[in-house]
This record gives structure tokens, C-alpha cells and sequence, in this order.
């Protein structure tokens, strides 16, 4: 690689540091190699770095006076606004200031400013309830254009904040975005309408979804623990939900939905208003949701039409933890 | 007298600060200050039950299976529910799963980096050390970081990713274990071993797990100085980690891993070398230090309302007391309680300090992958991995498990089927606690005071060593 690496910063704001976490399962030998093989320096980051206090006042003024140049500014973690648009519910430490106001100064440096989860996304799991801390993501409120930097924020290479929402997100998804970045290969047209890279966000996590012969026929399981479709009843959102979530599996094999759970659409702007996550909204018997781009009408017929035709296999295994009927029927001469 | 502040202090997880009077180059007084607060307790009032299994495992990415286990024992316990075996199995076998990789990342990330500063550069084992636990690029964090990777593969199969999963549920896990899944996980775990037999240890669990005296440990460690655990140990004889960060040493655990009559780690108080009995009913917070209203009480009776402009506050984090007084927690407490005769020796030759936290959580590491083996041939295959229960409207309700760095409470409410309070008491808020209103200091806070601080040093060494031998967890402190 010719090109000068890029410099990274991480901070982490209102965040868990699950994000943090996910992206140190990339790569087979480590985080650090890859980072090294793809160009991108690491010039800070508050889990792994070793300078402390000082230290990292240090690395931080030095950005901030544009001594060392800020390619692509990692922000992890909702900013909080509050108490009274004071940023106090967080103050970065040993600087008296507010992590927001730091956030707020440093992305009008940085080439990239990256959102690294929901959070810094659109807000959040902190932005849930009454928003008690007015929490928000970079350049949302929730659905909402706005957040810190409001609407109109460009990093200096003219893109709007990228959004690898998640929660967490994918590691790859991460590792991706920063790596065609550093290549110079990630413009407007890689984005989706809230932003989000679409090396995700073009397909719904329910590509992939081991679940989707129950789908099909609307085969549904009424407990989580039961291997039918969890749409129907159980909340899952993996037909509205953006990601590609079981396409590439997460930690060498495992899905939401494969594990048994629903998706929670924790890649959406807002999901965290959610009420009540793991039972489906009905009126009149129908689910609130409907798959992305079906008509209500089309949904009521096929599902009827399905759900006339389920296979006594298909009907007996949705309902159960344990498959019951195999495809292959009868069994081995003993 | 001079005052130091040292922030970002990084290498925790989350936000933390120390401020630090010094005099005669050693500290005399220190303030904990944890600086962020998100208001999860605040969320989760009026939620329906259940969304706490979204809600409270994203207080944290590093404790998220914990805090889910917490959740879901706090569901059970308001359903009175009995989780299904298999169920019990699964999730103890996901909660092993990050507590392991938490020790593990604790010791090579965040730890053992603080070694390779300049100010430890005239020592015998310095090189050797700087390359080996440089941060971010030392040859140690890559082999461990693909190693943590394949361990995190249990919870991949198990409970579909981490973090922040909904696998574990009040009746025990969604996820039915196959027979392939089985063979998987044996595969992972043995691989793990391995890990931790070549390099970590540089010898067999079962010869690591047979040292019961601080004496038989020094000899091993002369014996296996080239393994990373041997390495820590010639690091701490040189520099008398035994002696630095010491707390009052009066140790809890809620106990872990719940089998089919009792808990695998015993759950009590440890005080001068006495054990005895655990009582919950005699679990306080105080908030006469935080940036929080009200006064103290017991979880299932206060909230967590904040007031930024509280005058003497400094901090967001609340005074959790056990009938009145400080208590510690995390692996040198578990280990000691569960019984654990290096843990118990190391406890009463030299109290809780550096030393003994970080040893305890390298031989709770090699327990863990024992007991994880033991666990996935125990599942029964063609049974149930969960049952199912009625919410009734209105319960009190309490969770309870062991996260890597110690005991966590779920206390839930529930008032006209929602959720009315949800209080959390997290390991850190234990162990660096605010002053109570009668002006006690919590454990890291007397940790601090006669650590030696260097002519000039604005990030001082010692201090370093002493905060994250808690393994901090910030994030869940204040959440």
C-alpha cells in the first residue's frame, strides 16, 4: 500500500462499549494486524490504548490543534445532551469539558466522521423511555434529521456522518466501512437513505433466515424456545429490519433468529420506542408490521393460502424446540 | 499538598476519573468520580417486564450476558419460575463464556499494558515484557485476541451473538442444542484449553489448579517464567504487587452458576478470614456523594432521579453498603468464598490487593473451562431448553449472578403489570464506591492512599496498577 495511512480517533460518548467489543472479533490475527495491513493507524482508543490521563490529553490537543491530521473520527456511544443542553451527564474526564463539545469540535476536523452503532447513530437504547439524559445519534433524533451536528454536518471530505448502526453492530461491518475508506472507495452513492452503508443495509435480516420455510407458510411459533416463524406473534422484525444479519453469521455461526430470538431492529433508526419487543402488534387480527414492500391485501391472501397448505411437518416443528418430523420420513432398517 | 486528576482514564470500560492528594510523593486521599450517566433505571420504568431482556443487557458491552442473566433471574424470580435445566446449563455455559473472555481480555488488554511504560525501563524483565504486552500491537494481544474470538463462538452457538442477546430467558434459553452443536462447543472449549495450557499458563490446568499455597505458587512460578501467567508473577515479586492497593478486604459474593441443588461458586461474606452467611435484606445504596436525589435505602425502595447540581457530589455513581458497611467484590472474592484454597491463602497472607485480584482471575479462568466441559456433556438433548410462566401485575422481584468483576443486583417493581422500579447495583458500584454519608470511603478509594507516586509523574504508575487490578466496569456502575 502506497497510500499514507489514515489516522483513526475513537471516542467513546453515552455508549456500553459493546461496539468496541464486537469490532476486536475481526480478523484471525488480531484487530491490530488488519488495521496495520488496510492502512489504518490508530491514534487513540479509550480500551486499548496505553496512554492514560496526560497521555491522552496529549494525543487528543495535538488533534485538536491540527498538529496530527484527523482522517476518520470513530464515535461510539449516544451524546448526551442533557442536563438542560449542558452535556454534563457527560463530561469527558480530566478535561472539565463535555464529551459532547468534544465530539462537537473534533468532527469539524475529521475527513470521516463514522458512527459506530445505533447509539451515535440515531440515539438509541438511551434515548428509550423519557430520554432522561436527551440523548441523541450525530446527525439524528431517532428517525429524525438533526442530533449534534444537525442536519447539514459534511466531514471535510463533503459526506454526512456514516451510520454502521447495530446494536452491536457486525464487526465486519465496521472493519468494512473504515477499510474501503482508507482505499478511497466509499462515496454518497455507498449510503442508504439514514445513511447507513449499504454492504448491509441493501438487504433485510431476514435474507438468510433459517426460520423461512415456517415464514413461507406462516408455520408460527407461539413461544420463544419453538422453531416456527417469530413474526407473527413474537415480535420479530427481521422482514422490515435492514442488515444482512444472516447472510454473514456473528461469532462463527450464530444469527438472532437462528438462536431463537426475534429481531428487534436494532439497525433502525427509533427502535428503541419499541413497546413491549417480543410480542407482535396486531389490529384485527393482522400484524402491524408488514414485510418490507407487501401490500396488506397481498400479506392477508398469502397468508391464508400458506397457512391452508402447511405441510404436517412443517405445522408439527414450528411448534416445538426440537424438530420433529424430518423431510426424509421413516426410518434406517435396524 | 498537591492535587492530581488524572482522566481520560483509559483501559476501563467506560468513564472514570481519580483525583488524588499527594504529599511526600505518596497519595493521602482519593475521589472517585464516575462522569457519564445514561439513566437506564429511568428507561425502564413503565416497560412491559419482558423488554428489561432488551433493555438492561445494553447497559453494558462487556457484561451484557451478565446483565441478561441478571434480568432473566429477576423475571424468573417475579414468575417464581424453575428454568428448564437444559436452560440453566446454557446460560451457565454463556455467562462462563464472557466471564471468561472478560478475565482474559482484562489481563492481556487492559492490564498487563501498563508494564511496558518507560518508567519500568531499568527492570530485568522489561524487554521481554514490552514487546510481549505492548498495547494494541503486542505478540500477546494477537494471540489472544484470535482466541477470544473462537471462545466467543460458544455464545455464537448458543445464544446467536455477543454482545447483547435475548437467548436467556426466564425459563432458560431459546436456542435447542443439537448433536453436532454439542460436538461444536466441546471442540471450542477444548481449543480454549489449549489456549490457556500453552499460553497463558504454560502448563496443565490440572497442575495450575493443584497449587494451593502462595508458597507452591512462587515455586511454579520459577519454574514457568516463560508463560504470560509466570511472567505476571515475576513482575509482581519484583515489584511487591502484594502490597500495593490494598482495600479493607471485607469480600461478597452473590454466588454463580446455579446447578441442580446448589450454586457451583458459593455465595457469602468473607471478613478476616471468617465466613459467613449473606443477607440481601441488608443491601443499601447512598447517594450522599452522587449528583442524585433522595436519600439511602434499600433498591427495592429508592430511585435513581439525577441532580447535576448537588453541592459536595462528585460523582454519578451511589454508596452501595452491606448492612452499613463497605464490601468488595470480583474474582478473589468469588474464588475465596467458593472455597478455592490458593484464593483463601492469598487472601489472609496479604489481604485484597493487585496481586491477589489479578492471580484469582487467572485460576478462576482455568475453573471456568473445566466446568464449562463438564457442563455441555450434561445437556439432555431431546429435553426442553425452556419453560414458560404467567407475569403477574404486581411483584417484587430480585435478580442476582456474578459478572467477571463481581456481584450484580436486579431489583424489579412491578406495579399494574409494568414495570414500576428497576434498580441495578453493579460490581464497580461496589468496589469504587463513593464516600457514604458518614464520610466512608469505598474499596478503591482506600486502595489508593499510600501509593507511591514518582518526582513528576502526571500519570502515575502505581495508580494505574491499582484501579484496573478491579477490572473496572464503569459503564455498569453508573448506567
Amino acid at each position: 500500500m502506497s497510500k499514507a495511512p489514515l489516522n483513526v480517533l475513537w471516542l467513546q460518548a453515552g455508549s456500553c462499549g459493546g461496539c468496541t467489543m464486537s469490532l476486536l472479533s475481526e480478523g484471525a490475527e488480531g484487530l491490530a494486524v488488519d488495521f496495520e495491513t488496510f492502512g489504518l493507524n490508530l491514534l487513540w482508543h479509550p480500551a486499548l490504548s496505553l496512554e492514560s490521563g496526560g497521555e491522552a490529553l496529549e494525543v487528543l490537543n495535538r488533534v485538536a490543534s491540527g498538529k496530527t491530521q484527523l482522517d476518520i473520527l470513530c464515535v461510539e456511544g449516544s451524546v448526551l445532551r442533557g442536563p438542560n443542553g449542558s452535556g454534563r451527564f457527560q463530561m469527558m474526564s480530566g478535561t472539565g469539558r463535555s464529551m459532547a463539545s468534544w465530539v462537537k469540535e473534533l468532527a469539524g476536523l475529521s475527513q470521516y466522521t463514522v458512527a459506530v452503532g445505533t447509539c451515535s447513530s440515531y440515539g438509541g437504547i438511551p434515548a428509550g423511555g423519557g430520554n432522561p439524559t436527551d440523548a441523541c445519534g450525530l446527525m439524528y433524533n431517532g428517525d429524525r434529521p438533526g442530533g449534534l451536528l444537525g442536519d447539514g454536518y459534511r466531514s471535510k471530505a463533503g459526506l454526512p456522518v456514516i451510520n454502521v448502526s447495530g446494536c452491536a453492530p457486525h464487526p465486519g461491518w465496521i472493519f468494512e466501512v473504515l477499510v474501503s475508506l482508507a482505499r478511497d472507495e466509499f462515496g454518497l452513492e455507498d449510503l442508504d437513505i439514514f445513511a447507513r452503508p449499504r454492504l448491509f443495509a441493501d438487504h433485510l435480516a431476514h435474507h438468510g433466515c433459517a426460520r423461512n420455510e415456517f415464514y413461507e407458510y406462516k408455520a408460527s411459533a407461539s413461544v420463544l424456545s419453538e422453531r416456527g416463524c417469530l413474526m407473527e406473534k413474537l415480535g420479530c422484525k427481521a422482514t422490515q429490519a435492514s442488515g444482512d444479519c444472516n447472510l454473514r453469521v456473528w461469532n462463527g455461526g450464530g444469527t438472532c433468529t437462528n438462536a431463537g430470538y426475534t429481531c428487534i431492529a436494532c439497525t433502525s433508526p427509533g427502535f428503541e420506542k419499541a413497546k413491549n419487543f417480543q410480542e407482535t402488534p396486531t389490529v384485527g387480527g393482522l400484524p402491524v408490521g408488514l414485510p418490507v414492500d407487501m401490500p396488506k391485501a397481498w400479506f392477508v391472501a398469502l397468508a391464508a393460502l400458506s397457512k391452508s397448505a402447511t405441510p404436517e411437518r412443517v405445522k408439527k416443528n414450528a411448534r416445538s424446540s426440537h424438530i420433529t418430523v424430518p423431510p426424509a420420513k421413516g426410518r434406517v432398517k435396524s | 499538598m498537591t492535587r492530581l486528576v488524572v482522566g481520560p482514564f483509559n483501559r476501563v470500560e467506560g468513564d472514570l476519573e481519580v483525583k488524588l492528594d499527594i504529599s511526600e510523593g505518596q497519595v493521602v486521599d482519593a475521589w472517585v468520580t464516575a462522569p457519564m450517566y445514561r439513566g437506564f433505571e429511568q428507561i425502564l420504568e413503565g416497560k412491559t417486564p419482558g423488554d428489561a431482556l432488551v433493555i438492561a443487557p445494553r447497559i453494558c458491552g462487556i457484561c451484557s450476558i451478565s446483565q441478561s442473566v441478571a434480568a432473566s433471574r429477576a423475571l424468573a424470580d417475579a414468575m417464581s419460575l424453575t428454568p428448564a435445566p437444559n436452560g440453566r446449563l446454557a446460560a451457565n455455559l454463556v455467562a462462563a463464556a464472557e466471564n471468561l473472555s472478560d478475565h482474559l481480555s482484562h489481563f492481556y488488554l487492559f492490564f498487563m499494558p501498563d508494564f511496558t511504560r518507560p518508567v519500568y525501563e531499568k527492570r530485568p524483565w522489561y524487554d521481554d515484557v514490552a514487546q510481549r504486552f505492548a498495547a494494541v500491537k503486542g505478540a500477546a494481544s494477537q494471540q489472544f485476541l484470535p482466541a477470544r474470538n473462537r471462545l466467543l463462538h460458544v455464545i455464537g452457538i448458543l445464544a446467536g451473538k455477543w454482545p447483547h442477546s435475548l437467548a436467556i430467558q426466564p425459563g432458560g434459553t431459546t436456542k435447542a442444542v443439537d448433536q453436532g452443536e454439542r460436538v461444536r462447543l466441546l471442540a471450542v472449549v477444548s481449543e480454549t484449553k489449549r489456549f490457556l495450557e500453552r499460553v497463558v499458563f504454560g502448563d496443565s490446568l490440572e497442575a495450575v489448579l493443584a497449587l494451593e499455597t502462595t508458597a507452591a505458587l512462587k515455586e511454579w512460578a520459577g519454574r514457568h517464567a516463560a508463560s504470560d501467567f509466570g511472567r505476571f508473577l515475576a513482575i509482581a515479586d519484583d515489584l511487591k504487587l502484594d502490597g500495593l492497593g490494598k482495600t479493607p478486604g471485607r469480600m461478597m459474593s452473590y454466588g454463580a452458576y446455579p446447578g441442580d441443588e446448589s450454586l457451583w461458586l458459593a455465595r457469602g461474606v468473607w471478613e478476616n478470614g471468617v465466613q459467613s452467611q449473606l443477607d440481601l435484606t441488608g443491601v443499601s445504596e447512598d447517594p450522599a456523594s452522587a449528583w442524585l436525589s433522595g436519600g439511602p435505602g434499600h433498591p427495592f425502595e429508592t430511585d435513581t432521579l439525577p441532580d447535576a447540581d448537588k453541592s459536595g457530589a462528585y460523582t454519578w455513581c451511589k454508596a452501595p453498603r452491606l448492612s452499613g458497611g463497605v464490601a468488595e467484590v470480583g474474582a478473589l472474592a468469588r474464588q475465596s468464598l467458593a472455597g478455592h484454597p490458593l484464593a483463601q491463602a492469598i487472601l489472609k497472607q496479604s489481604g485484597s490487593t493487585v496481586f491477589g485480584r489479578v492471580v484469582a482471575r487467572l485460576i478462576e479462568a482455568a475453573r471456568l473451562i473445566v466446568e464449562m466441559d463438564g457442563w455441555i456433556g450434561g445437556f439432555r438433548l431431546k429435553d426442553e431448553f425452556c419453560t414458560h410462566g404467567k407475569m403477574p401485575d404486581e411483584v417484587q422481584a430480585l435478580g442476582t449472578t456474578e459478572a467477571a468483576r463481581g456481584s450484580l443486583g436486579h431489583w424489579m417493581v412491578l406495579k399494574g403489570g409494568a414495570i414500576h422500579r428497576y434498580q441495578i447495583v453493579a460490581p464497580t458500584t461496589w468496589n469504587f464506591s463513593p464516600r457514604d454519608a458518614r464520610g466512608m470511603p469505598g474499596p478503591l478509594e482506600q486502595a489508593l492512599i499510600g501509593a507511591s507516586i514518582q518526582e513528576g509523574e502526571t500519570t502515575p504508575a502505581a495508580v494505574q496498577h491499582i484501579v484496573r487490578s478491579f477490572d473496572p466496569c464503569m459503564v455498569c456502575t453508573v448506567h
